[in-house]
């Protein structure tokens, strides 16, 4: 007796937890959502808000719209951890039932969310991380990038010094996979002497005894990849050092909007690599800088510009396909088209799903107003595909 | 020219050692005299920083935003005192962990909740910003002498209070037997007050030191409180004179680990598996230390109790 009462129970509750599941799929059908998941809290936080609010304001100037429809955005926090992101991802594939994922900033939770997302047959475009893992064979008809393969940026700072002529450079990053990354992306162009690969364990934040050695050595110029808190130390003890006017300082993640605030006067004069500066002159990057800054109060960095034109690429895909949503194949050929006005200016796909874009140095400085913002100094690359997509067997 | 360098980086690695010193000061004090494992006072250091970065940006002087941020350092930590570790001075140390551990969560929370998650910047007082030429093309950057300095003549105040005042008596006596002091009829919970209170103010002026060279960020206490209980533990709970000799010890041994290990590796490895090996095996030589004072001398090197 006892047990039927159980099971009628059960059933009672499957039956009440079936109904929303079978609304929200109702409901799914008439408007488009969207999952954006990025890290909001630990290390990366700042860099998650960017993306975050890049988004929203893409949203917002499509007046919460995309072919029509109403559009929902459900943003969650990855929390930095692999673990949590595909936990956080499959809420929004299952109960949310989202249409697109965008996300994440960084590569290690890429692999943690690529398979669940694409497996599942929902379209998933990275606003920030390209790593070279899905770019080769790997390449998935529903994984795009609106960033830049890692790679290339790394190798922009080989490009500029070879260039340059540099004879003997000093590189210093981080002691982990994308510190290994960028020592081998600096080495595709560069072929002078490297006097010292310098691995920093993660997380030291005092550079001063490197710093002292960089004094005796003497290097040409400094090429580093230091992301984070890691790159706002070292900058300004970069300048407290009082080499920044004796040896160059270029750099891959280290000095963009996301660390000026901190890093401020000693940043200027340093150089990076990037595919976009605020100060890139497009009709659709004065737009989007001047309204980011009124909504946001802050210069934005890649992070947003990316995950706008993510926000304007699933728009262009929405309205290509006229909100029907039900054929993925017809979909995924209307994302592969990128047919939307893209911050950068010039902006297409690779037969990969990344990018084939212009690159450019760029220097900080501080504007009249008082703010920071990296300023583009030279192009370096132009219409660069990455040097994976030849592997990938899609055309 | 290498032996510029060396002398350089003996420098940097005592400036290292008496930021360490300042943090672990307030911690084997307050280990020693209340027998209270503190996690939380890493969280000190990183309040401290915070508050010279609001207060010097709100007076636009790095000297006022010190001069208004030691007071408000002093003040947090006898609230935090009074709040909540008074209640567990006499709980077991399992107990004493988790509460400080909560403490550290809520708090790295709360000032990115009142100050943003993105790291601030503070100013250094424009004479004291630029580098001084030691040799040719060697410089070194006057704010760590100041720190050197700082660091210093709080070891040397320490020293006195500890050593010859009747306050300075009292905590070297509760820092022995507690017990025997407290029956003797000394006031010793109000002695614990202010040990605590000293003890969070000496951490956050490490903070505020600091804040013009690091970051000043959520977290940012989490790493050196490691280091601190490393100094505490190699010095000899309950010793001032145990933590200033340890941090000195662990600040050069770190800093000239990393600037050696990869140059004598080189005699061995190729360059580039040196350099990363050195590094790699530089951060270890504190704990290596660490055991061998402790296999030698299980109770640190100056311990306070008999």
């Amino acid at each position: 007796m006892k047990q039927s009462f159980k099971l009628a129970g059960l059933a009672a509750l499957m039956s009440v937890s079936a109904l929303p599941a079978m609304s929200q799929k109702a409901a799914a059908q008439e408007k488009i959502k969207v999952g954006v998941i990025v890290s909001l809290s630990g290390a990366g936080a700042v860099l998650g808000q960017q993306a975050r609010d890049g988004f929203n304001l893409a949203v917002k100037d499509l007046g919460g719209k995309m072919g029509g429809k109403d559009v929902e955005v459900i943003v969650v926090d990855d929390e930095l951890k692999p673990d949590v992101a595909v936990t956080k991802v499959k809420g929004l594939l299952e109960r949310d039932k989202v249409d697109f994922v965008v996300g994440p900033i960084f590569s290690n939770i890429l692999g943690a969310i690529h398979k669940p997302v694409t497996e599942n047959k929902t379209f998933l475009i990275s606003p920030n991380a390209g790593p070279s893992s899905y770019a080769g064979k790997e390449c998935n008809p529903y994984f795009y990038v609106t960033s830049y393969q890692n790679d290339q940026i790394h190798q922009i700072l080989g490009n500029v010094a070879q260039k340059r002529g540099y004879k003997k450079i000093y590189l210093m990053t981080p002691n982990y996979q994308a510190g290994k990354d960028f020592v081998a992306g600096v080495k595709m162009d560069f072929k002078g002497e490297i006097v010292e690969e310098s691995f920093i364990p993660l997380g030291t934040l005092d550079f001063q005894a490197e710093l002292s050695k960089i004094a005796s050595m003497k290097p040409d110029a400094v090429l580093t990849f230091m992301p984070g808190g890691m790159g706002v130390n070292l900058v300004k003890q970069y300048k407290q050092a009082g080499l920044l006017d004796r040896i160059p300082f270029l750099s891959t993640f280290t000095v963009d909007e996301s660390t000026l605030p901190a890093q401020q006067d000693a940043a200027i004069g340093m150089f990076g690599g990037s595919n976009w500066a605020p100060t890139l002159d497009t009709p659709q990057n004065k737009k989007f800088v001047a309204e980011y800054e009124k909504a946001y109060n802050s210069v934005p960095a890649t992070y947003a510009f990316q995950s706008y034109d993510a926000a304007m690429l699933i728009n262009s895909a929405v309205v290509a396909v006229k909100g029907d949503l039900s054929d993925k194949t017809k979909v995924a050929a209307a994302m592969k088209k990128a047919d939307f006005p893209s911050i950068r200016g010039g902006f297409k796909f690779s037969n990969n799903g990344y990018p084939v874009q212009d690159f450019f140095l760029t220097k900080v400085a501080k504007r009249a107003d008082g703010k920071f913002q990296t300023e583009i100094v030279e192009k370096v690359f132009s219409n660069y595909s990455d040097r994976y997509a030849k592997d990938c067997a899609a055309q | 020219m290498t032996l510029t360098l060396a002398l350089v980086q003996i420098l940097n690695g005592l400036q290292f050692g008496l930021i360490l010193f300042l943090i672990a000061a307030g911690l084997t004090l307050v280990f020693g005299v209340m027998d209270f494992i503190n996690l939380a006072h890493g969280v000190q250091y990183m309040v401290g920083a915070y508050l010279v970065a609001a207060f010097t940006t709100m007076t636009g002087s790095f000297v006022a935003g010190l001069a208004l941020a030691l007071p408000a350092a002093l003040l947090f930590g006898l609230l935090l005192e009074v709040l909540i570790f008074r209640h567990l001075y006499d709980r077991d140390h399992l107990d004493q962990v988790l509460a400080t551990f909560g403490v550290i969560i809520f708090l790295n929370q709360a000032v990115k909740y009142v100050w943003g998650a993105a790291p601030l910047n503070v100013a250094i007082p424009d004479a004291l910003s630029g580098a001084i030429e030691i040799t040719d093309g060697m410089l070194y950057p006057v704010w760590r002498l100041v720190i050197i300095a700082a660091g210093l003549a709080v070891g040397l105040a320490l020293y006195l209070v500890v050593n010859k005042t009747k306050l300075g008596m009292l905590v070297r006596a509760g820092a022995s037997n507690a017990a025997m002091v407290s029956a003797l009829g000394v006031n010793i919970r109000l002695l614990f007050t202010i040990v605590f209170g000293v003890g969070a103010m000496l951490a956050g002026f490490a903070g505020a030191m600091v804040a013009p060279i690091l970051s000043v960020e959520p977290g940012m206490g989490d790493n050196v409180l490691i280091l601190a209980f490393v100094v505490i533990v190699i010095g000899g709970i309950g010793s001032i004179r145990g933590a200033f000799i340890a941090a000195l010890l662990i600040g050069l041994v770190d800093t000239l680990g990393r600037f050696f290990a990869p140059t004598l590796l080189k005699l061995l490895l190729d360059p580039s598996a040196a350099s990363q090996t050195g590094r790699a095996i530089a951060p270890m030589l504190i704990y290596i230390l660490m055991a061998a004072v402790l296999f030698f001398r299980p109770s640190g090197l100056f311990p306070s109790k008999q």
